[in-house]
């Protein structure tokens, strides 16, 4: 497998050389948005408002972080299940969001529009949100405040690790790699 | 009559919600070790790496071994020689919760209605399930349960003509149909018989059971080894990204049922399988 390091924002033609499998170092800013958060943005969006970060080039994570201990930037910080999201997704993607961090299967709409704007949507490892958190040099809420830890978050993440698992060329590993291991009757 | 203050459960509750997202319990490690050395796929392999570095940091710096630090199931075995003194044993659990969420920096995962879906700002209350046993002693487990897995459980009302296969089958499609929603490698929580609540309810206290543990039950063992083998050959792997190892243990029980039926519920759990048991 392939190891990158990929600074953000990127443009399409970067994001058309990621392929599923690849291990991905990620280094920039990305925000942290779930269910709540993606509902009401879509609100803003239908009152035809601004969303809350520039959403052109953006990478969201899908992730509510556990409380900051004294000291700490963040506390435990991995990734939700991102078809939660999928209702909302292929229309941030049209508008030009560039890439999604989150875990699990995605519908096929939001996979037809990765491929449609040359996007990317990430995984990183469920359940290692110890390890991620070491990645995240910085966290600020800038958007609903009210939902706790569901707020938006914009995230300084060095050396983010995450592996692609849908890429620009529609590819889908989640459903390659599974038949790879599957043992045949 | 020995009597009990529910001061101590709830100081009880408190230390073991803190205790079990921080480090888990010693059968749940094994597993992990097993699973890092057996592991045959590169990627699968990667994942699992990550994995125990994560249980390390977890550990060694306090940060909890995942954001969703669940909503707390608790296990409450109140012994009927047990007076219990102090204050409303209900509010003394959910008062250790509420402790233990704040002190211990857990996310507050609780919404206080289903639908207008406000939270609670204290991850209360639980979901407390009390049994009277014989005895003069109480004995509490507590479980965070992650809805990532806690999503992609199911309840299947068999017939019983469905027999033995049916139940294999309702494991096996709970599984794939979870795939890497529910945070491979799993945990199977399964319950067989009852009835629609009690099956559900042998699911999950089926992962709260020691994993180096089988089923005194012969055919029960046998199933719990041959589902295990099975999960293993879907193919889903470490972080759902392919491998051989999605499951790290099935853990079955069953109950007595009714003449018309054949319950099956499949919870499943993540790799955080959280459970903390203390007796007072």
């Amino acid at each position: 497998m392939e190891k990158k390091h990929l600074s953000i924002p990127f443009d399409t033609a970067e994001a058309r050389e990621l392929h599923i499998g690849d291990y991905v170092y990620l280094t920039g800013i990305i925000y942290s948005a779930r269910d709540a958060a993606h509902q009401r943005m879509q609100e803003a969006l239908d009152r035809g408002e601004e969303l809350p970060f520039p959403v052109k080039g953006s990478v969201i994570y899908y992730m509510g972080p556990t409380p900051a201990r004294p000291g700490r930037p963040i506390g435990s910080a991995g990734p939700t299940t991102a078809s939660r999201m999928d209702k909302y997704t292929p229309q941030l993607l049209d508008l030009g969001m560039a890439a999604m961090v989150g875990k699990g299967r995605r519908s096929p709409a939001v996979l037809e529009a990765v491929v449609r704007n040359n996007a990317v949507y990430f995984a990183a490892v469920g359940g290692a949100g110890a390890v991620l958190s070491h990645a995240i040099r910085s966290a600020e809420v800038i958007a609903y405040p009210d939902l706790g830890p569901e707020a938006i978050h914009r995230l300084e993440v060095v050396d983010f690790p995450v592996i692609v698992v849908a890429d620009a060329h529609g590819g889908d590993l989640y459903t390659s790699a599974v038949e790879q291991y599957r043992k045949k009757d | 009559m020995r009597e009990v203050d529910v001061s101590q459960i709830t100081a009880a509750i408190r230390d073991m919600c803190i205790e079990s997202t921080h480090t888990l319990s010693p059968d749940m490690e094994a597993a992990f070790t097993k699973t890092v050395e057996e592991e045959g796929s590169p990627l699968g392999k990667l994942v699992m790496d990550q994995l125990q570095e994560n249980l390390r940091l977890a550990r060694a710096e306090q940060i909890p071994i995942c954001q969703d630090t669940g909503m707390a199931v608790i296990f409450l075995r109140l012994g009927q020689e047990v007076h219990l003194t102090g204050g409303n044993l209900a509010a003394a659990v959910d008062e250790g919760v509420r402790q233990g969420y704040n002190q211990g920096y857990l996310r507050k995962s609780v919404v206080g209605d289903p639908i207008e879906r406000v939270n609670t700002g204290d991850n209360t209350p639980a979901v407390l399930h009390c049994e009277i046993v014989p005895g003069d002693q109480v004995e509490i487990t507590v479980a965070p349960k992650g809805f990532g897995s806690e999503n992609m459980s199911r309840i299947y009302m068999l017939k019983p003509a469905d027999g033995l296969e049916g139940v294999k089958n309702a494991i096996l499609s709970a599984v794939a149909e979870a795939g890497p929603n529910a945070c491979p490698p799993m945990v199977v929580g399964v319950g067989i018989g009852g009835t629609f609540e009690k099956c559900a309810l042998m699911a999950k206290h089926a992962l709260t059971r020691d994993l180096r543990e089988k089923s005194p039950i012969p055919y029960v063992r046998e199933l719990e080894q041959e589902m295990l083998e099975k999960i293993n050959g879907l193919g889903i792997g470490p972080g759902g990204l392919g491998g051989t190892t999605t499951a790290m243990a099935v853990n079955i029980e069953t109950y007595p049922t009714h003449i018309a039926g054949l319950p099956v519920a499949v919870n499943i759990c993540c790799h955080v399988n959280r459970h903390a048991r203390r007796v007072l």
